[in-house]
């Protein structure tokens, strides 16, 4: 058994994680389902605490002490989430209840106030359907064209084709940064420049890439960035919707109550300022306040090293798993991150998960929510394992002899 | 046999395994071993969508009771379905309607009827009961 080189201290970042000592059907946990939601840190789980413990208030509305410690918290993760993507003014990120609902938001206000009939809107064949329902549904409303970026048998955006379909019909390009599916990182940098050369505005639904990439939205100069706190070590129902300041403004507001008026008569309200213009409500702030923990965990391990672990991972993996007669990966870009799509002659993958199941393996198995991709590839669903910083080769290698078990049982 | 003796007759068979390497592998077999549907019943209205595996129920009366046919494209899945319709199948609709299915649980598979299993195995017996009920609306 081969092991990687690295700096990071793996078993200490695993016993950071409670719940990765549980047993399961008597045999220790292997968590490959990293890519649907990541395992929260104990400094996450001590932030929830600790918030409903000493400081539990509503926020912007009290000037009482617990009110104050509460608001800048609450604030204080704003900013750190500014700062983890590079934005220029914390007033540019909105909370919300994760990708879906940024996107739905996205398409809610900017795309109900400025697209009309006829205008095209692109997507692509890899879009999470969180990424292709909220655009359907206001092409629907407005009589705007959908069009979709077709990609390669491994998995690539077929750029040729996406260039083509660029006109000045074209007003909003809106694709994945990197593929739940398949792994694939998209080349977001260039989708985005080209379609500025045309006028239309982007928005990247960075679900999948903020956990193990660098992200710099002034340097990619995308006009919306759209990700999921659960799925980078941070809690559930949180999510970051970054926009271009001047779009944000101009947008109106989503949803209407507290929180993100000015001044409410009976005739008319005005509306408050940003961010707060599009924070309807109390928010979800236990989980707000957590989430800069989770960025000050990932911080302090460096996503360099993050990023270089979770790709030997990824490398092994492949390696291991393509050892395995029948075996067939779905997703082969040259570009991915630590995503192993698979499926096995023969084996339905349902039969595959629940047999992994058994052993104490936790993979995903079905369509990922990406029912046009599966069509793509003439299959109906695959066979999943994601990696984590906390992830090992001897889980790996535990995948593996649990497949050859499952094909045994099966064959 | 009562669909409660059915039950229990299936209870006994998994109480040989003690692993569940055993216990799967027998549901496997079971799978294996079930007639597969006539494509001519595959239609999309016997369809039961489950998340991941397809499921297919045809219902029909013979003699007063009420026969179930079914299959699945995920073989697990038809192991388990074999089971349902072992117990179910050839009862009259009254039974069935008013059936505790209680040997899933017994034989510690409770969790593939849950909802989030999504294996359409919940919706099938549903669906199951629903004819019976339906039948017996027919019958009276
Ligand atoms: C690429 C991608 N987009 C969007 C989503 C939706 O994220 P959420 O369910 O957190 O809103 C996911 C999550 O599965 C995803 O992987």
């Amino acid at each position: 058994m081969q092991t990687i080189q690295t700096d990071l201290n793996i078993e200490a970042i695993r016993s950071d994680f409670p719940i990765l000592s549980e047993v399961v059907n008597g045999k220790p946990l292997v968590y490959f389902d990293n890519a649907a939601t990541t395992q929260k840190p104990r400094a996450v789980l001590d932030a929830l605490n600790g918030y409903y413990e000493h400081y539990n208030a509503n926020i912007h509305r009290g000037i009482h002490h617990l009110a104050e410690k509460a608001t800048s918290a609450f604030e204080a993760s704003r900013r750190r989430i500014q700062e983890y993507i590079n934005a220029r003014q914390h007033e540019e990120i909105i909370f919300t209840y994760g990708t879906t609902d940024g996107i739905n938001l996205v398409a809610q206000t900017y795309g109900r106030a400025f697209l009309k009939e006829g205008d095209e809107i692109i997507i692509s064949t890899m879009e999470h359907h969180s990424n292709i329902v909220p655009w359907q549904m206001l092409c629907e409303e407005k009589g705007c064209i959908l069009r979709v970026i077709p990609i390669n048998d491994a998995g690539e955006l077929l750029m040729d084709e996406y260039e083509k379909m660029l006109s000045e019909r074209t007003k909003f390009v809106s694709v994945v940064h990197v593929s739940n599916s398949l792994g694939t990182i998209n080349p977001v940098a260039e989708i985005i420049e080209k379609a500025h050369q045309v006028g239309a505005r982007v928005l990247i639904d960075g679900a999948q890439a903020t956990s193990h990439l660098h992200i710099d939205v002034q340097a990619l100069d995308c006009d919306f960035f759209t990700f999921s706190l659960h799925k980078m070590y941070g809690p559930t129902g949180i999510g970051a919707l970054y926009g271009k300041r001047e779009l944000l403004e101009a947008m109106p507001p989503f949803r209407g109550g507290g929180e993100m008026i000015k001044e409410v008569t009976f005739e008319r309200s005005t509306y408050n300022d940003l961010p707060y213009k599009f924070e309807a409500g109390t928010p979800n702030i236990a989980d707000v306040v957590a989430s800069k923990y989770a960025l000050d965990y990932v911080a302090s391990l460096g996503k360099d090293a993050i990023g270089t672990y979770e790709h030997d991972l990824l490398t092994y993996a492949t390696d291991a798993l393509q050892s395995i007669d029948g075996l067939r990966i779905i997703g082969t870009a040259r570009e991915k991150i630590s995503v192993v799509s698979f499926v096995i002659d023969g084996v339905h993958h349902q039969d595959t998960g629940v047999l992994l199941d058994q052993q104490g393996i936790a993979i995903r198995t079905g369509h990922h929510c990406t029912q046009p991709l599966m069509r793509r590839f003439g299959i109906p669903g695959t066979s999943r394992a994601s990696f984590a910083v906390y992830n090992t080769t001897e889980e790996i290698d535990r995948l593996v002899q649990g497949l050859y078990k499952v094909k045994k049982m099966l064959g | 046999m009562t669909i409660n003796e059915r039950q229990d007759e299936l209870i006994e068979d998994f109480e040989l395994f003690d692993e569940w390497e055993s216990k799967y592998e027998y549901i496997i077999d079971l799978g294996k071993q079930f007639p597969p549907l006539e494509e001519q019943y595959k239609t999309e209205e016997n369809i039961i969508k489950g998340c991941q595996s397809k499921v297919w129920l045809h219902a029909y009366m013979q003699d007063n009771k009420l026969m179930f046919e079914a299959d699945s494209d995920a073989i697990i899945v038809r192991g388990l379905v074999s089971m349902l319709v072992k117990v179910l199948s050839g009862h009259t609709p009254e039974e069935i309607a008013k059936s505790d299915l209680y040997f899933m649980e017994r034989i510690g598979l409770h969790q593939h009827l849950a909802q989030t299993r999504s294996n359409g195995l919940a919706s099938m017996l549903k669906q199951m009961k629903a004819y019976a009920i339906a039948y017996q609306a027919v019958n009276n």
